[in-house]
C-alpha cells in the first residue's frame, strides 16, 4: 500500500542535507508552510538556499529560520514587506546573499524545472538591470532574456487537503506558488490542513496530483482557519 | 488651478475602462480605481497571486485569511471568479491576456519607458515583485502618479534616471494635472488638463515636450 503520510514534522523533514536549495510555497502568509519551515531549525540543515516569493515577516517561519543563521542565500521577488525585519537586519549586515527575480519569471523558472525545460526566453526584464549578464535574443522584433529552470532539492508546500497518494487540493489564493514548487523539487513535502481518505478529493478537484509529492503531514490550523469559523468564503472545494 | 485629487485620478482612469476588460491594478491610487467602476459595468479584476474576478474588501469581521490580493490585503471574490497558480497567473500577463495594467511610477519617459521598482539606492534591498512582468506583458500599461515629485521635479521626462522596469511600455499617464497619451514616435500628447491648468504651466512642470 502506498502511504506518503508521515506522523510528525521531524519525520517529514528527515534526510534534508546541508547546502540544500529549498523551495517554500506561499504568498505573504497565505499558503506558506510555516510549521515545516520552522521544523528545519530542529532538523538542523545549514547553508540553505531558499526560494520564496517573500523573505519572511515578523520572527516566525522563514524569518525564524533566517534568524537562526541557517540561510546563506535567498532567491525571491519581493524581500521587503511590512515586518521583514530579520531579512533587513541580515541583508544590511552582509550576512545574506540576495537574488532578485521578477515574480512571473520566478514562477516560470520553477514550472520549467518541473516540466523538464532547462531554459526559456521571456520579454520580462529586457533592457533592465535584472537582465545584466544574461543572453538576450530578439523574437518578433522584441528583445527577450534567457532564464534558466530553477530546481530545488526540497520543496515545502501547504495545501488545504491531501491524501495518502499525495494528491493535494488548495484553497483560494493559498494555491499561489505551491503547485509549481511541488513539481520542481527532488523531495516534495506537503503540510495539509486535513488528511482525507483516498478518493475523497474529487478527481476533478485535485490541483497537484500525487506524482509530484513524496511526503504529507497534517498540520491543523486553529480558528479562523477552520471551515466552521470562516465567514464569507466561497465553496469548500475551492 | 485645481489639481485632480487622488480620488479624481482614480475615477478618471475608471471612466476609461470599458466593459469586459481584464484589468490588473497596482498598489496605491491604482487600487482605488476599482471603487469607481460603475457597478453595472462588468470589469474583471486580476490579482497576480492567482485570482480573477476579485471583489472589494470584505466588511470588518468577515475577512477570509485564505483570500488576499497582491498587496496581501483581504479581498472578496465575485460570482464567476476563479483561482489558479502563479505560473498560470503570469502566463495570463505575459501571454497578452490582460487588457490593462494600472501602475504607479517614479518616472515615465516620452518613449514609454517606465521606472517604478527601484530608486537605485545601494543601502536598500531592491524588491521587484510582479512589476516587470506586468509592464512587459499586459496589453496596455497606464500609469497614475503625481505630475512632479514632492520637491517639484518632473516625473514625465525625456529619459528615465531611475532603473528601468520596462522599455516602451506605458501608453497613457494620469497625473494630478493632466491626462497624457504616450504615442510611439511622437511622445507625450495631451488628452485633458485639470481645471484651470494651462498648457504653459503644464509644460513648465514636464521634463519633455507636451504636444497639444
Amino acid at each position: 500500500m502506498i502511504d506518503k503520510v508521515v506522523q510528525s514534522i521531524a519525520e517529514a523533514l528527515s534526510g534534508v542535507r546541508d547546502g540544500s536549495t529549498v523551495l517554500m510555497g506561499g504568498f505573504g502568509a497565505v499558503g506558506q508552510p510555516d510549521e515545516l519551515i520552522e521544523g528545519l531549525i530542529e532538523q538542523g540543515a545549514r547553508d540553505l538556499t531558499v526560494v520564496a516569493n517573500n523573505a519572511g515577516a515578523g520572527r516566525v517561519g522563514l524569518a525564524k529560520l533566517m534568524e537562526a543563521g541557517r540561510v546563506r542565500k535567498i532567491i525571491c521577488s519581493f524581500p521587503r514587506s511590512a515586518g521583514s525585519v530579520v531579512f533587513e537586519e541580515l541583508y544590511r549586515a552582509g550576512k545574506l546573499e540576495l537574488e532578485i527575480v521578477p515574480q512571473g519569471t520566478l514562477a516560470e523558472r520553477l514550472r520549467a524545472a518541473g516540466a523538464g525545460i532547462p531554459a526559456f526566453f521571456t520579454p520580462t526584464a529586457a533592457g533592465t538591470t535584472l537582465a545584466q549578464g544574461k543572453e538576450v535574443r530578439e523574437f518578433g522584433g522584441r528583445p527577450h532574456v534567457m532564464e534558466h529552470a530553477l530546481r530545488g532539492d526540497l520543496a515545502l508546500v501547504e495545501a488545504w487537503r491531501g491524501d495518502r497518494w499525495g494528491n493535494l487540493a488548495y484553497r483560494e489564493s493559498g494555491r499561489n506558488f505551491n503547485p509549481v514548487m511541488a513539481m520542481a523539487a527532488e523531495l516534495t513535502v506537503a503540510q495539509v490542513h486535513r488528511i482525507v481518505p483516498l478518493g475523497e478529493i474529487p478527481p476533478d478537484h485535485v490541483h497537484t496530483p500525487g506524482v509530484f509529492v513524496n511526503r504529507v503531514v497534517e498540520v491543523r490550523r486553529g480558528a479562523p482557519w477552520d471551515e466552521e469559523a470562516r465567514p464569507g468564503a466561497p465553496g469548500e472545494e475551492a | 488651478m485645481t489639481a485632480f485629487s487622488r480620488t479624481d485620478m482614480a475615477a478618471r482612469v475608471a471612466a476609461d475602462i470599458p466593459e469586459g476588460w481584464f484589468v490588473n491594478l497596482g498598489i496605491g491610487i491604482p487600487t482605488m480605481v476599482a471603487d469607481h467602476v460603475p457597478p453595472e459595468r462588468e470589469v474583471i479584476l486580476h490579482s497576480e497571486n492567482g485570482i480573477l474576478g476579485m471583489g472589494p474588501a470584505p466588511e470588518k469581521g468577515r475577512e477570509n485569511p485564505w483570500l488576499v490580493n497582491a498587496g496581501k490585503q483581504p479581498v472578496t471574490l465575485r460570482p464567476g471568479g476563479s483561482f489558479f497558480h502563479h505560473a498560470d497567473s503570469f502566463g495570463m500577463i505575459r501571454g497578452g491576456h490582460i487588457d490593462l495594467c494600472v501602475l504607479g511610477a517614479f518616472e515615465v519617459a516620452e518613449g514609454g519607458d517606465l521606472a517604478n521598482w527601484s530608486t537605485g539606492e545601494n543601502d536598500m534591498a531592491p524588491a521587484v515583485g510582479g512589476a516587470m512582468d506586468l509592464a512587459a506583458g499586459a496589453k496596455r500599461v497606464w500609469v497614475v502618479m503625481d505630475h512632479t515629485t514632492k520637491d517639484g521635479r518632473p516625473k514625465l521626462v525625456e529619459r528615465c534616471t531611475y532603473p528601468l522596469t520596462a522599455m516602451g511600455a506605458v501608453s497613457r499617464v494620469y497625473t494630478n494635472l493632466a491626462v497624457i497619451d504616450v504615442v510611439p514616435g511622437r511622445g507625450f500628447v495631451l488628452r485633458e488638463m485639470a481645471p484651470g491648468v494651462t498648457l504653459e504651466a503644464l509644460q513648465a512642470r514636464t521634463g519633455a515636450k507636451v504636444h497639444a
